[in-house]
């Protein structure tokens, strides 16, 4: 099912959560909305769920309005941070919830209702658990079971809200991983909102990047990343450098001198510089980036040093081979190999 | 048109909560049953002990056996209270602080007198002390009268008001765990100063909390008295049991009178214990609610 | 974290677990001493008076008709109060959680009054009100029906006590409650209506059983509060404790004993299944209190 959210605005006691959001979600595809926390990814979420209403605007699911349903009619899949499992009820009871409180004339016989909910089981991994209380669960399989939960009701979108954020990193590595198979076996409308851009490049097929309500980029994980619409993007999505740079004869100069990078058909003037620590080329001679190692360290198999760039204080981080022997107060000179400039 | 009307009321109603009208019709029922239950009787106590006028109010106050009873149940509470302080204290400093066997019984042993009838409370010193017992005629031998005394009173209602400071203090200082007391050891305090100093002032408003409600059951308290007291007239008659005597005697408007004072007394501790849940609801959290 | 203090942590063989905090002997000695005394010391009085009879003759006095008729009064009155409070506690308790509207920490506040109002006070008040004369006795003595006097008379005085232990049992359990299980069981497809019922009610059960345990326990061992309004007529409205009571007055300590012991057994049974369902429930939901 496509979902889209037209101009949407989100106001909390007055307080904006969202200004004018609009979102094209796709049939199908596994969408991730990232930001930093407080950015709104939540209260989008909810929205789509019907858990909240909008102050403004709305969101049309295929072509009907859905603001003309409830939660309830929306019929889509929610799963929570905390899991949100029904303590009481075992772990088919769980499952089969959504089923058995179908009214009379759509819901499945319960011999139906117990073949989905242990075929779901089976495809969370589950089996054998069923009996089983969520208090007897560890986190990794609690949140499964939320997962095939909201599975069973056939949901025309599948909601997640940072659903491994509980849950510590191996098992958060391996759950992202089944849960793109799972995706791609069972062909849901998803929408996965974290704070990890790692689990969010990993597994979407597009990104929605948020930040103060607003939504800052869309677009595929090669896309945002290699090519970030905004100085935000830029710095949230992997690691990034920056500094202020002055653009004059189509050259980028730093402190009165020029420093061997074209500046495009950015226009003369005031600009910022943005690259990352990893697309730098050691350079010799003049028309580089020079700068006097403040500190170096090794991170894996690469060295990672700060240089401080000029008499202003301005700071860059980039990456040497391991065994570069730059000490500290070492001169480097450099350039990006890739970048990107964004007005001042 | 309809749909229209449709997609406004759901924009108003969370879906995790009921529409305003069903909470009002909620309310309202949960509103008269407190009312009926609750409430009235105690509107009822006052309506009743000014039923004939504030003259005969005050005359039924300061009548002698009134007097005698009063003054026999603020003595009551001031033997007994502070006897169950020391005990909650003693009680919840050897369970909180330290770890050993048997802890997890002791405490449901704590709690036994509220799982006793009030009457059995009583009955239980009768048979220790009455006729037919050895103590009672022993201790008699020395003039001593446990039963129908005051003696007997102060058991009955230390009986029945046996868990009060405990249970208060036990959940409250478990929270807080060892680490202040043991601070203060290393920092060459010795064990009174640390338990004045640093223990007390940390569990203050739990042991007021806790004494609050001890001293309205220590005042109040009925069928275990009424057991062990003997109810004579003047001399070991508490202002419950005078309550009786005077309903049972017909004379309702003094019985009420009476009565207004205890309720009083309930109404003050109510909002002496509301206030400290409000004001001090951290420092008391571990208690109870 | 004491046990690293400590020059070597000799855990499991011990009786307690080594500590740098001083008072342990004394705190508990005196603890166990003031328990025993008080509680434990009396009890077993009574336990030895009515095991005194032997097996046959305690069987003989405790399957007595009126001792029969009396526990049959206490426990029937009981259940229907506990059922009637569990209701209305309930509700009391979910309005009082989920809802604002002006009053509510008054509300709440009152609803503990009767752990403050004395039972007599309670007990003579009700009975104002519920006489043929009283203002709820009027409405219904037209048609015939009597309230106080009679064993519904038992019922409403036990509904007074029992209330606040409904609402404060599960009173904080409902708070627990997160609010996005209910956002979850929405999202499912079910009505407001079915996630209370197959959601929140059904995970306060634990609090729920254990409120109406406590307010029926609570209600068995009743005194003070009922005898005004009950009539106290044998085999119909006269309760337990009360018969306790007249068989002291006849110097019948026997009589007493066993019928103390009966109830104490029964209120220790109700003590195990409290127990019981707070340990079940924390092993199978992962909370309990
Ligand atoms: N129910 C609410 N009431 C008031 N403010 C809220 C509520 N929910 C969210 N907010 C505010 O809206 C903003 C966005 O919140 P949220 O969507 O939860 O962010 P995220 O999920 O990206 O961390 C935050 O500033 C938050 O404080
Ligand atoms: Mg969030």
């Amino acid at each position: 099912m496509e979902v889209r959210v037209a101009n949407v605005r989100k106001e909390f006691d007055r307080f904006p959560a969202l200004h004018d959001v609009s979102l094209d979600i796709r049939s199908g595809e596994l969408i991730a909305l990232l930001g930093p926390s407080g950015s709104g990814k939540t209260t989008l979420l909810r929205l789509i769920a019907g858990l909240e209403m909008p102050t403004a605007g709305k969101i049309f699911f295929g072509d009907t309005d859905a603001s003309e349903k409830t939660v309830q009619e929306r019929n889509i899949g929610f799963v929570f941070q905390h899991y949100a499992l029904f303590r009481h009820m075992t772990i088919l009871e769980n499952v089969s919830f959504g089923l058995k409180v179908r009214p009379r004339s759509s819901r499945p016989p319960a011999g139906e209702i117990r073949r989905r909910a242990m075929e779901l089981l089976d495809l969370v991994q589950l089996s054998g658990l069923e009996k089983r209380y969520p208090n007897q669960l560890s986190g990794g399989q609690r949140q499964r079971v939320a997962l095939a939960r909201a599975l069973a009701i056939e949901p025309a979108v599948l909601l997640l809200d940072e659903p491994f954020g509980a849950l510590d990193a191996q098992v958060r590595r391996e759950l992202r991983k089944w849960l793109r198979e799972i995706h791609d076996r069972t062909g849901h409308t998803t929408v996965f909102v974290t704070h990890d851009q790692e689990e969010a490049l990993e597994l979407s097929d597009r990104l929605c990047v948020m930040s103060q309500g607003k939504i800052e980029q869309v677009g595929t994980p090669d896309t945002v990343y290699d090519h970030p619409s905004s100085p935000f993007v830029f710095g949230f999505i992997g690691e990034s450098s920056e500094l202020p740079v002055t653009v004059e004869n189509n050259e980028l100069w730093i402190g009165g001198r020029a420093i061997g990078v074209p500046a495009g058909d950015t226009p003369t003037g005031q600009s910022r510089l943005f690259f990352r620590p990893h697309d730098v080329d050691l350079v010799e001679g003049d028309a580089a980036l020079a700068g006097v190692v403040t500190t170096s360290r090794r991170v894996g198999g690469t060295r990672r040093v700060e240089l401080e760039i000029g008499g202003d204080g301005h700071r860059v981080e980039i990456d040497l081979p391991f065994d570069h022997p730059a000490g500290e107060k070492s001169r480097i000179a450099f350039r990006p190999r890739r970048w990107t400039l964004f007005p001042a | 048109m309809a749909t229209k009307l449709r997609a406004r009321t759901h924009r108003r109603i969370s879906p995790t909560s009921e529409s305003r009208l069903v909470q009002w019709i909620l309310i309202g029922i949960a509103f008269v049953f407190m009312a009926i239950i609750l409430l009235m009787p105690l509107y009822a106590v006052f309506h009743e002990a000014l039923a004939k006028g504030l003259n005969t109010f005050f005359a039924a106050l300061v009548e002698k056996d009134a007097q005698a009873a009063i003054r026999l149940t603020l003595l009551v509470a001031a033997i007994a209270v502070p006897l169950n302080v020391v005990f909650g204290l003693a009680a919840s400093w050897a369970i909180a602080k330290f770890e050993f066997k048997g802890k997890a019984f002791l405490i449901t042993l704590i709690d036994l007198p509220f799982s006793v009838s009030p009457v059995i409370s009583g009955l239980v010193y009768v048979l220790l002390f009455g006729a037919g017992s050895f103590l009672g005629p022993f201790l008699k031998s020395y003039g001593i009268e446990v039963l129908f005394a005051l003696p007997g009173i102060v058991l009955a209602t230390i009986f029945v008001t046996f868990p009060f400071v405990a249970r208060e203090l036990i959940p409250l200082m478990q929270d807080q765990g060892t680490g202040d007391e043991e601070a203060a050891l290393s920092l060459g305090a010795n064990g009174w100063q640390t338990f004045w100093r640093v223990t007390l002032p940390n569990i203050k408003w739990g042991l007021l909390y806790g004494v609050l409600l001890c001293n309205a059951r220590a005042m109040g308290e009925f069928g275990a008295v009424a057991v062990v007291s003997g109810k004579i007239r003047g001399q070991t008659t508490t202002m419950p049991l005078q309550v009786e005597m005077l309903y049972n005697e017909y004379n309702a408007t003094a019985a009420f009178a009476l009565a207004s004072l205890l309720a009083l007394l309930a109404l003050v501790t109510l909002v002496l214990k509301s206030a400290l849940e409000w004001r001090y609801g951290d420092e008391i959290a571990a208690s109870g609610k | 974290m004491s046990a690293a203090v400590s020059p070597a942590p000799r855990k499991g063989l011990s009786f307690r677990q080594p500590s740098v905090i001083p008072g342990f002997g004394l705190t508990l000695g005196f603890t166990i001493s003031y328990f025993s005394l008080i509680i434990l010391i009396p009890l077993i009085a009574l336990a030895i008076r009515s095991a005194g009879l032997g097996p046959e003759g305690f069987w003989k006095a405790a399957t007595d008709a009126r001792v029969l008729g009396a526990l049959r009064v206490s426990f029937v009155t009981a259940l229907i109060a506990a059922g009637i409070n569990v209701v209305f506690g309930t509700l009391i308790a979910w309005v009082l959680v989920r809802y604002r509207f002006p009053g509510r920490r008054i509300f709440d506040a009152i609803i503990d009054l009767p752990f403050a109002l004395p039972t007599a006070v309670a007990g003579i008040a009700l009975t104002a009100i519920y006489a043929p004369s009283g203002a709820i006795g009027a409405i219904f003595a037209p048609i015939g029906w009597r309230i106080a006097y009679t064993p519904v008379g038992i019922v409403i005085a036990m509904i007074f006590i029992g209330l606040p232990f409904v609402v404060r049992t599960i009173q904080p359990i409902l708070e627990e409650v997160s609010n996005e299980v209910e956002e979850a069981s929405a999202t499912l497809g079910a009505s407001r209506f079915q996630t209370i019922t197959k959601v929140i009610l059904p995970s306060l059960t634990p609090a729920i059983l254990t409120g109406f345990a406590l307010a029926f326990a609570r209600g068995v061992g009743e005194y003070g509060s009922i005898i005004f309004i009950a009539g106290n007529i044998p085999f119909v409205s006269e309760i337990a404790p009360l018969l306790i009571y007249i068989r002291l007055q006849e110097f019948n300590y026997v009589g007493a004993s066993v019928i103390a012991t009966v109830m104490l057994l029964i209120s220790f049974a109700m003590l195990f299944a409290i127990n019981l369902i707070q340990a079940w429930s924390r092993r199978r939901y992962g909370y309990g209190h």
